[in-house]
């Protein structure tokens, strides 16, 4: 258990949400560019289709010799005078950030996005031990002003409005600026420009790690992750185990559809192939590089009902494509990873009884499946979940009874068609006009928003024998 | 397209208690086709409800009984996508031995009502049985699971007299996903609202989708909201108004 469990129920959570008219903007109009700018690219692509089996197809490879390539990467960095750390959990994985820092006598850091550094709540560990961390990428340092997490995996400021965004400025540099995004971009850059000088770590997190070559590549739009990984004198990658990919080649692929699904770029506006710490001869970079390989519940799903889910590209795709994401965001979710990926992410890192309510925040409408660049089938884990979730009896006694029961009924056909006479006779003081428009409380759930069809005054069996008759005249 | 093809109907647990009338309009239609249409006793439910809240134990056992109540049908025809992909897609997995190999048949055998009528059969004109603008929602199991989008459309296309327009984000969730719609209720309800308001954007007079959960969700939002628009099944636009008594709706030697 890698995180702390949220205070307040999901349901309430998704209320509030759901009432923040901010929110409710911000998320319709990203999503909706988003959902857009990913479907044109794919059209303009037609081999975009066949990259993504290929791409799913090398994640699996990977992940059945992942032993053997995760040996390969480390010593194709090592031989580039880079060092490789293995964190089993995420308080490993900080303790050997924290242990550079130290060494190295750091008093600040710039940061590149990461959700691998969030996932293992660097920032906060980073604080207490006296370096300063700065986060460079521009949703992540609005964020950081704003004292919240990310709330989308590629772009983390998604629930704010560029209007709040320049009260934020305002508030907390001093700085009243016209809700410009173009001005609000340069006030950023000036405030961060000094900070990437000053700096002693650049942490970063890594798309892709390339066994062959001991290459850590950085997908990135703004530029800032080349200053963090080449202007301090240490630069620390964060990297899940996952991430590693066997070689050039195949980094080709996952770079042909990536940037697709996110943005719907062609490529992202930088992609920074990095290769250990400077050598003799060599301008720029670290004086040393160190990836830190995250486990944190990872390994152990390569023979776990989530193997599917350790294909993520983190990508985001699914997001913006999630009825529920759309409605909600994801602060909502209560969690590091939002969004249905999200959920199967955390259950991974904190185990099944952190989803048990998250599990059924999905309609299982499959838009996300769809939308996956390597076709990760997250409806069917979401289900798989559940089961587990029901199994291992975690799921409250009430709904595994009410379900107990409709399996018991579905069973006893004559018994189950006695629910019709039942229900008439139940919902008779609550159908108004041929609608029921209210229902007691516990039952009313559906009624607050909604009318509910009464049962008919005859069930289809109870017509069938007129139907028959009708048939044989 | 051999002569009198015999159907079974399944009428699923939706269709049985709360649209029994969306029922009697398959059967009619498919006998205006000439279809002979049996209804095998004993009909409960797909299980799907078990299945996704991961109640499979359950499931499997209702998978169990369904594929034998149906193991003497010709084609089963279902007028909901999410039920049809339930019995297509998911009993096999649910059974084993002699019994998943019974449900694999039953899978191959399975439609869902515009499918059968398109593709199996082979009929795509037919007579409105309603006035007006016509949109089209594609329901989630339909589109995704069963990868059904032009079925549905080219009936309501060349459904003659009719206009039929598309609904923006027509591709989108409803926002039913069955017991999702009573564990998160506002979620549900605000993916709902943004799916009506797409649909009273386009100014029809009718809605039409092939799932009665995706139907029970809309009617209740535009029952609720007091709307004009009306969400009808498939049948109810092929074979006669919503409540009239039905009479045989497509022209023979109508085939595409």
């Amino acid at each position: 258990m890698s995180e702390v469990a949220p205070v307040t129920p999901l349901r309430e959570r998704a209320g509030q949400a759901l009432k923040d008219t901010f929110l409710q903007e911000a998320l319709t109009i990203a999503t909706t560019k988003f959902i857009g700018l990913r479907r044109e690219a794919f059209d303009e692509f037609p081999e975009g289709e066949a990259l993504r089996d290929q791409a799913r197809a090398i994640k699996e490879a990977t992940l059945q010799r992942l032993d053997h390539w995760l040996e390969m990467l480390i010593d194709s960095i090592e031989r580039r005078g880079g060092h490789v750390h293995y964190a089993t959990s995420a308080e490993d994985a900080r303790r050997i950030v924290l242990d550079i820092a130290k060494r190295t006598d750091a008093r600040m850091a710039v940061k590149s996005k990461s959700m691998a550094t969030e996932e293992i709540h660097l920032n906060e560990a980073l604080e207490a031990a006296g370096v300063t961390p700065v986060e460079t990428d521009l949703g992540e340092y609005i964020i950081q002003l704003a004292h919240e997490r990310p709330s989308h995996i590629i772009a983390p400021a998604i629930h704010k409005t560029k209007g709040q965004v320049a009260e934020l400025f305002a508030r907390e540099l001093g700085r009243e600026t016209p809700p410009d995004p173009e001005v609000l971009t340069r006030i950023a850059r000036d405030e961060l420009r000094e900070k990437f000088l000053r700096a002693d770590l650049g942490i970063t997190g890594a798309n892709f790690a390339v066994a062959e070559t001991g290459t850590v590549v950085l997908v990135t739009n703004e530029g800032n992750g080349r200053m963090v990984t080449s202007l301090p004198r240490v630069h620390v990658a964060v990297m899940g185990v996952e991430k590693v990919v066997p070689s050039m080649t195949d980094l080709a692929v996952f770079l042909a559809i990536l940037a697709k699904s996110a943005t719907g770029q062609k490529l992202s506006v930088y992609t920074s192939l990095v290769n250990g710490p400077r050598r003799g001869g060599e301008l720029e970079g670290p004086e040393e590089f160190h990836l830190v390989l995250l486990d944190n519940g990872r390994i152990r799903q390569i023979a776990g009902p989530l193997r599917e889910a350790l294909s993520c590209l983190r990508c985001g795709a699914c997001l913006n494509v999630c009825p529920v994401y759309r409605q909600i965001g994801g602060h909502a979710y209560g969690y590091t990873y939002p969004g249905p990926i999200g959920i199967l992410l955390t259950a991974m890192l904190n185990g099944p009884e952190s989803v048990k309510d998250l599990a059924h925040a999905s309609s299982l409408c499959g838009a996300c499946a769809d939308a996956c660049p390597v076709r990760i089938d997250i409806p069917r884990m979401l289900v798989e979940l559940r089961k587990e979730v029901d199994e291992r009896r975690i799921a409250p006694w009430p709904e595994r009874f009410v379900f107990g029961a409709l399996g018991w009924l579905l069973q006893r056909p004559a018994l189950y068609r006695l629910t019709a006479p039942l229900g008439r006779l139940f919902q008779r003081p609550f159908v108004r006009g041929g609608a029921i428009r209210r229902l007691p409380p516990f039952l009313g759930q559906w009624t607050r928003t909604r009318d509910l069809p009464p049962v008919a005054a005859r069930t289809f069996q109870e017509r069938w024998a007129d139907l028959e008759r009708e048939g044989r005249r | 397209m051999s002569a009198a093809p015999r159907v079974s109907f399944m009428v699923t647990c939706l269709g049985d208690m709360f649209y029994p009338e969306i029922g009697e309009k398959i059967v009619r239609l498919l006998r205006s086709l000439g279809v002979t249409v049996e209804f095998p006793a004993g009909q409960t439910c797909c299980g799907l409800p078990l299945f996704n809240s991961g109640y499979h134990a359950d499931a499997a056992a209702v998978a169990r009984r369904t594929v034998a109540l149906f193991e003497g049908a010709g084609h089963v025809v279902v007028p909901s996508g999410s039920c049809a992909w339930m019995v297509k897609h998911e009993y096999p997995g649910l059974l084993s031995g002699a019994e998943r190999t019974a449900a694999e048949r039953l899978a191959g055998r399975t439609h869902e009502l515009s499918q059968f009528l398109v593709k199996v059969l082979g009929r795509r004109k037919f007579r409105r049985a309603v006035d007006g603008r016509l949109t089209y929602h594609d329901s989630c199991h339909l589109l995704r699971g069963l990868r059904e989008s032009e079925s549905p459309r080219a009936l309501l296309r060349e459904l003659a007299g009719a206009e039929f327009v598309e609904l923006p984000g027509g591709d989108e969730c409803c926002g039913f996903g069955g017991s999702f719609s009573v564990r998160l209720p506002e979620v549900s309800s605000a993916i709902l609202d943004k799916k009506l308001a797409n649909v009273e954007a386009t100014g029809v007079e009718c809605v039409v989708a092939c799932d009665a959960g995706c139907l029970m969700q809309m009617r209740g939002g535009l029952s609720r909201r007091g709307s004009r628009v009306r969400a009808l099944h498939l049948a109810e636009v092929l074979a006669g108004g919503a409540g009239e008594p039905a009479s045989a709706a497509a022209p023979r030697g109508g085939a595409a």
